[in-house]
């Protein structure tokens, strides 16, 4: 295990978020950003593989320029270095333009042995970029990973799926989608938070733009996107709560259970 | 990969990617096909499976009881086993030949892992996990409806300029197509030239789900506990409650994180979304990012000792009190029911 390059987007915390009409892309100013929480357990695992086998990790992500933050929090968790790619042109990708910008800097950084993705967005949330970009990279792919085993060249990987797990035997490189059974995320610690925001903080970050990459400005971003917003709305329900009342817990019960009964719930 | 500009006019036809489980047809591929044929019918042309496998023509040929207008059967021996780099080259060299207009899957692990590679291989759009598709009766335009930003929102996309147009469906929202003892189709078997193989992912063996009792996404009734537990042993009276109903037990993230459950058991916006017909939350505040997860349940029971609790303003029936005595009370009543229907049994 030499590289290891761990995916990781920075996302909107909170329900305030909303789309802009003209464009039929995401607002994300005033909103709070967090790191995806889904990458916590793809960054957490290629932390266990470089402690035991002393691999470096390196964490790339693709926004705007704030993004920097989540790349710093996973430095002060234990990665190495990390990469943000940033370009005005970037902005209202679909998946596959971000696969794309996202390969082409995997391609620039070059070496590694393990691509690690988190199982999903929780706000664009396909889980279509992991496999797109393994498809770019012409990498094989194993998603929703539960369990790996390093021996010798091998990784032995369990694969989570609807009616089962699966136990697959792989070689390096491939790229690996995490689910959060994997492992618990590590907090940061006080060495990780002065190596991220210390003096020398910033010499652990690099900044690639699309020049940078010789990505074409027509092939990414709302432009270069196959995949368009046509139209959206917000999905509140509005449900009539019936509050049911009763003296007593049984009685309350007793009203719930005839209810539901009636209903055929039950 | 960019393609010089597509000639969307060349694009015809809707394909169903089915889905072969054990040799039966997946219920799946019936939906989807059931679905193809309205989206068809509106462009006024033809609806295709195509599956992929070996030594499964027999079952194959049954696909054309269900109204389709032919079955494309892709056979190959390295092609009998799921692997992900052969499926997604089978399929990928017959969209390049024959140019369907739409391509389907069920939102299956399969899907998850091909359809993302196939639509990067095609550079064309995808849009997964929808919740309803439809034509755009002004420009025959293929409309893909799902769910956003963990539930809140409902989006629908386009892929105006890049073919085939393709889209996940999730399973059993739509009806399967009716079986028809007339057939008017045929199957028409491929056989590929070598294809890659996924050596370099190796499948070992398959582990069975230790514990089905897990597994949320497809269950029907769900009683979850949250922090209003106050202990890890409350768990026993929400599994208590989950078996007399023929549920299983959820919880929401306070109650994983305070190590009281395994975190296969959560529910909500990281954990698992679920769409039951009963979900019952016990001592569950009902934070956005629980709300989030349990928005597609048929009814949602809320029982909390706060009236205030966010909970009670999303479900559709509401008790408000300490959930340690309306539970075994309602155990009670359940089992007093469940008694009532036995004694009048004949
Ligand atoms: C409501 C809504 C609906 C959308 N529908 C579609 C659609 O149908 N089709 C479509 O193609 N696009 C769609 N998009 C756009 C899509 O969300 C964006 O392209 C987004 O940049 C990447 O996809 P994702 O959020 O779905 O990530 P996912 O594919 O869910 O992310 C999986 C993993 O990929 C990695 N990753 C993803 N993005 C980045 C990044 N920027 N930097 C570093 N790592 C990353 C992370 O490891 C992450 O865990 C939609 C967006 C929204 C808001
Ligand atoms: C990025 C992110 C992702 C998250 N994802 C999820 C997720 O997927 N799923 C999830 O659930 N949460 C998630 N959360 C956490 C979420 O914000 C809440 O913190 C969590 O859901 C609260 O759990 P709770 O309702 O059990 O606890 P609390 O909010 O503490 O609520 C406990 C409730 O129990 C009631 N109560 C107390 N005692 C009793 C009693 N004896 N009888 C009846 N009622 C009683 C109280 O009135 C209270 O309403 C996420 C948070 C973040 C930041």
């Amino acid at each position: 295990m030499r590289r290891i390059i761990v995916c990781i987007k920075q996302v909107p915390e909170t329900d305030k978020i909303g789309i802009k009409q003209e464009k039929g892309t995401l607002i994300r100013e005033n909103i709070e950003n967090i790191m995806n929480p889904y990458d916590k357990n793809a960054l957490e695992e290629a932390l266990i593989i470089k402690d035991k086998f002393d691999a470096e990790v390196i964490v790339i992500t693709m926004g705007p320029p704030q993004a920097v933050d989540v790349l710093k929090e996973a430095i002060s968790m234990g990665a190495d270095e990390g990469v943000l790619i940033n370009d005005e042109a970037f902005s209202g990708s679909d998946t596959l333009a971000t696969s794309k910008v996202l390969a082409a800097a995997i391609n620039k950084i070059a070496d590694y042995s393990i691509i690690f993705c988190g199982q999903k967005a929780i706000d664009g949330g396909t889980a279509q970029v992991g496999p797109q970009i393994a498809e770019l990279l012409n990498l094989p792919q194993v998603t929703n990973v539960k369990d790996i085993k390093i021996k010798g060249n091998k990784l032995e990987i369990v694969k989570a799926t609807e009616d089962g797990a699966y136990l697959l035997e792989t070689e390096t490189p491939i790229l690996l989608t995490t689910t959060t059974e994997i492992n618990n995320p590590r907090s940061p610690t006080m060495m990780g938070i002065n190596k991220a925001y210390g003096e020398n903080g910033n010499k652990r970050i690099s900044i690639l733009s699309g020049k940078d990459l010789n990505i074409n400005p027509k092939e990414v971003g709302l432009e270069g996107s196959p995949t368009n917003i046509y139209d959206f709305c917000m999905s509140k329900k509005s449900k009539t709560s019936e509050m049911i009342e009763g003296n007593k817990a049984k009685e309350k019960a007793s009203i719930l259970i005839n209810k539901l009964s009636e209903l055929n719930y039950i | 990969m960019k393609k010089s500009k597509v000639d969307i006019k060349e694009y015809s036809d809707v394909w169903v990617i089915g889905e072969l489980i054990d040799g039966n047809i997946s219920p799946v591929t019936l939906q989807l096909i059931n679905v193809g044929k309205k989206l068809a019918n509106k462009l006024n042309k033809n609806t295709i499976v195509v599956i992929v496998g070996y030594g499964e023509k027999d079952r194959v040929t049954k696909l054309l009881n269900y109204g389709v207008d032919k079955v494309l059967y892709i056979e190959h021996k390295i092609l009998r086993n799921f692997n992900v780099m052969g499926y997604t080259e089978a399929i990928y060299k017959l969209i390049e030949e024959r140019k369907p207009e739409i391509v389907l899957f069920g939102a299956t692990s399969m899907a998850r892992d091909i359809a993302p590679r196939l639509a990067a291989k095609l550079d064309t759009g995808l849009t997964s996990d929808c919740i309803k598709l439809d034509i755009d009766e002004r420009d025959g335009k293929l409309l893909r409806t799902k769910q956003g930003l963990g539930g809140n929102l409902i989006t629908t996309t386009i892929c105006p300029r890049n073919r085939p147009q393709m889209s996940t469906l999730i399973p059993n929202i739509y009806r399967p197509a009716n079986y028809n003892e007339k057939i008017f189709g045929q199957v028409e078997i491929i056989n590929p030239e070598i294809l890659c193989e996924d050596y370099k992912v190796k499948f070992i063996k398959k582990i069975p789900l230790e514990d089905k009792k897990v597994n949320l996404a497809d269950a029907k009734i769900i009683v979850s506990g949250g922090r209003g537990l106050g202990e890890p042993s409350g768990f026993k009276l929400i599994r208590q409650l989950a078996d007399t109903l023929g549920g299983i037990v959820g919880a929401s993230r306070a109650a994983v994180e305070a190590g009281w459950i395994d975190s296969r058991h959560q529910v909500g916006k990281t954990g698992t979304i679920v769409r039951p017909d009963l979900y019952i939350a016990c001592g569950i505040s009902g934070a956005f990012q629980h709300q989030s997860g349990i928005y597609d349940s048929k009814c949602i029971i809320a029982i909390n000792k706060d009236p205030y609790a966010p909970i009670f303003k999303i479900c559709d029936f509401g008790i408000v009190g300490d959930l340690y005595e309306v539970i075994p009370a309602l155990i009670e009543e359940i089992n007093k029911k469940q008694q009532r229907y036995f004694d009048n049994f004949p």
